[in-house]
C-alpha cells in the first residue's frame, strides 16, 4: 500500500518535470503551427533551423565564447588558486571573500554592475564585453574547484622535487599540476556549462551587436511562438544529454557527479 | 619566505578582481546615491531620490511580491522535494544513481527553453487546457499571471531542493535509525527526532538554492507573468534597459543585494547553531 503511494507520488513528480520537455520534442515534429493540434509529422522546422542565419550566428557566438572563456578562466583561475593558497591568512580571506561575490550575488546584479562599468568606461557593448563578463563570472568557480585539491595535495612532494633538482617550472608541470588535475577539469567543466547556459549576464553585457542562443530564445519567446524554437530545444537537449552521459560514464568510478 | 613569494602569482588576478568585481559594485553604489545625467560626471550630485523612489507604494508592492512569490515557491519546493529526496535515499543502491540522474536531467535543458515550454503548455489553447477540456474540467487560466510565475519557479528550481536534501539524507548512518527503532521509536518519532534534525543542513542549502534565483528572476516573470506580476528583477531590468533611470535601478540592485546577503547570513547561522546543538547532544 505504502509502496504504491510512493510509486504514484514519484511518477507524478516525474510527469511534472518531464511533460514540458516531451511536449517540446513532440511538437518539434508537428506539421501544424498551432500549439495544441497535431497536424502530422514533419522535419521542416529542423530544415528551417539550419537555414536561419540568426540562429547560426547565435550558435557560433555561444560556442566561441564558451570555448574562449573556459580556456582563459581555467588557466587564470588555476594560477590564481595556486597563488591564493600561498598567501598570508588575511590576504587569502580578503581575496576569497571578494572572489565569492559573483557566486553569491544574484546574476542580475552582476549583470547590471558590469554593464555600468563598461558604459562608464565608454566601451561599446558587444562580443568583447560579453566575453569579458563570462570570464569574470567563471574564474571564481574554477578557483573554488581547484583550491580544495591544492589543500589536499601533499606539500612535501613538490618540495622533494625541488630538492632533487627540479626547476620550479618543472616541478609545477610534473608534480603539482597532475595532482590537482581533477579540480582543474571539474572547474573547466563548470565554466563551460555556466557559459553555455548563461542568459542574464549576457543579456546585460551583449548590447545589440552580439547575441547568443539564450538571448535569441528569449527574444523569440517574447515576440511570439515560432516552431523552430521547438526544434532548437530538442537538438540542444539531445546534445547536452549525450555529453552528460559521456562525462558521467567516464566519471562513474571517480567521486561525485557533476551537474 | 619562499611561500610568501609564491603568493605573488595571484596578484594579476587580484587586480582583475578589483577592476571587474569591486569597481562595478562601487559604481552601482555610487549611482544609487546620486542623481543627474549619468554620462556627465560633473552633473552628478548626491541624492537619496533613488532610495526614496523605492519606498513609493507601487514599488514597495513589487518588492514585497517578489519576496512573497519566491517564499511560496521555496516552500512548495520543500514540501514536494523532501519526500522525493527521502524516497531516492531509501531506494536500493543499484537504482539510486539512475533515479537521481533522472531528476537532474531536466536541468540540463536550457533554463529559457524550460520556461518557454510552459508558455506553450499553459496558453489558452495549450495542451494543459485541452486535457482539462477532454476531462470535462474547467479551463486553467493562470497565464499570464502570478500563478504561472509560481509554477515556473517551482518547476525550474525543484531539482535544486531535491539534490542537497538527498545528499544529506544519504549520508545519515543507517545504524542511528535502526537504534531509534530498537529503542521503541515508531516511524513518526524516528523521523521527527532523528532524520529531520539531521537533514537541516540539506534543507538550508536547498532553501538558499531555490530562494535566491527565484527572488531575483526576471525571465520567469517576463515570459510567464506577461507584465501582470512584475518582480524586483523586472524593475531593475527596466531601469537599466528601457527607462534608463540608472539611479533608481542601482538603488534597487543595492537593496536586493543587501537583503539577499542578510538572508544568507541568517541561513548559515541557522545551519551552524543546529550543527552545534547536535554536537552538544552527542
Amino acid at each position: 500500500m505504502l509502496k504504491a503511494i510512493k510509486r504514484i507520488y514519484m511518477s507524478v513528480v516525474f510527469l511534472f518535470l518531464y511533460a514540458p520537455i516531451i511536449v517540446l520534442i513532440v511538437f518539434s515534429f508537428n506539421k501544424s503551427k498551432s500549439r495544441g493540434q497535431w497536424g502530422g509529422f514533419t522535419l521542416d522546422w529542423y530544415i528551417d533551423l539550419f537555414k536561419d542565419r540568426q540562429i547560426r550566428e547565435a550558435l557560433y557566438f555561444t560556442i566561441l565564447i564558451a570555448v574562449i572563456s573556459t580556456v582563459v578562466s581555467t588557466i587564470v583561475g588555476t594560477i590564481a588558486a595556486l597563488g591564493i593558497s600561498n598567501m598570508s591568512k588575511l590576504g587569502r580571506t580578503i581575496v576569497l571573500n571578494i572572489n565569492n561575490l559573483p557566486v553569491l550575488n544574484p546574476d542580475i546584479v552582476t549583470g547590471v554592475a558590469l554593464m555600468t562599468l563598461f558604459i562608464s568606461l565608454r566601451i561599446e557593448l558587444g562580443f568583447v564585453t560579453m566575453l569579458i563578463s563570462h570570464i569574470v563570472f567563471s574564474i571564481p568557480y574554477v578557483i573554488l574547484a581547484v583550491l580544495p585539491k591544492i589543500r589536499q595535495m601533499n606539500k612535501h612532494t613538490a618540495e622533494a622535487a625541488l630538492d632533487l633538482g627540479a626547476t620550479p617550472a618543472y616541478a609545477m608541470r610534473k608534480v603539482i599540476i597532475p595532482e590537482i588535475m581533477p579540480g582543474i577539469i571539474s572547474g573547466a567543466l563548470i565554466a563551460f556549462t555556466l557559459s553555455i547556459d548563461d542568459f542574464v549576464i549576457s543579456f546585460f553585457t551583449a548590447g545589440t551587436s552580439a547575441t547568443n542562443l539564450s538571448i535569441l530564445i528569449y527574444s523569440m519567446a517574447k515576440r511570439g511562438v515560432k516552431p523552430t524554437i521547438n526544434a532548437l530545444s530538442t537538438l540542444m537537449f539531445v546534445v547536452v544529454l549525450v555529453l552528460m552521459i559521456i562525462i558521467n560514464k567516464k566519471k562513474d568510478k571517480g567521486e561525485d557527479i557533476i551537474i | 619566505m619562499q611561500r610568501r613569494g609564491r603568493g605573488r602569482i595571484a596578484y594579476p588576478y587580484t587586480v582583475w578582481m578589483v577592476i571587474f568585481i569591486v569597481v562595478p559594485l562601487f559604481l552601482i553604489l555610487f549611482y544609487s546615491f546620486t542623481e543627474g545625467d549619468i554620462h556627465n560626471l560633473k552633473d552628478l550630485r548626491f541624492s537619496l531620490n533613488g532610495y526614496k523612489k523605492v519606498l513609493e507604494p507601487i514599488y514597495l508592492k513589487v518588492i514585497g511580491n517578489s519576496f512573497v512569490l519566491a517564499g511560496i515557491s521555496t516552500f512548495i519546493c520543500l514540501i514536494i522535494g523532501y519526500p522525493v529526496a527521502m524516497m531516492i535515499a531509501n531506494t536500493d543502491a543499484k537504482y539510486r544513481n539512475l533515479l537521481l540522474t533522472l531528476f537532474i536531467v531536466p536541468i540540463w535543458m536550457n533554463f529559457l527553453l524550460r520556461t518557454y515550454a510552459w508558455m506553450s503548455l499553459l496558453s489558452p489553447n495549450g495542451l494543459v487546457n485541452r486535457v482539462l477540456l477532454w476531462l470535462g474540467l474547467p479551463k486553467l487560466e493562470i497565464m499570464p499571471g502570478k500563478g504561472a510565475v509560481l509554477l515556473g519557479m517551482v518547476y525550474n528550481f525543484l531539482p535544486f531542493m531535491i539534490l542537497p536534501i538527498y545528499t544529506v539524507l544519504s549520508k545519515i548512518d543507517k545504524h542511528v535509525i535502526e537504534a531509534a527503532h530498537d529503542l521503541g521509536g515508531n516511524n513518526v518519532i524516528t523521523f521527527m527526532r532523528i532524520i529531520l534534525p539531521l537533514s537541516v543542513p540539506g534543507i538550508v542549502s536547498g532553501i538558499t538554492m531555490v530562494f535566491l534565483p527565484a527572488v531575483s528572476t526576471f525571465v520567469i516573470s517576463g515570459l510567464l507573468g506577461g507584465g501582470k506580476a512584475p518582480l524586483i528583477g523586472d524593475l531593475i531590468e527596466q531601469q537599466f534597459l528601457s527607462s534608463r533611470d540608472w539611479h533608481f535601478g542601482s538603488s534597487l540592485s543595492i537593496i536586493l543585494m543587501v537583503m539577499i546577503l542578510i538572508s544568507m547570513a541568517v541561513m548559515s547561522r541557522i545551519d551552524k547553531s543546529e550543527a552545534e546543538e547536535e554536537r552538544r547532544k552527542i
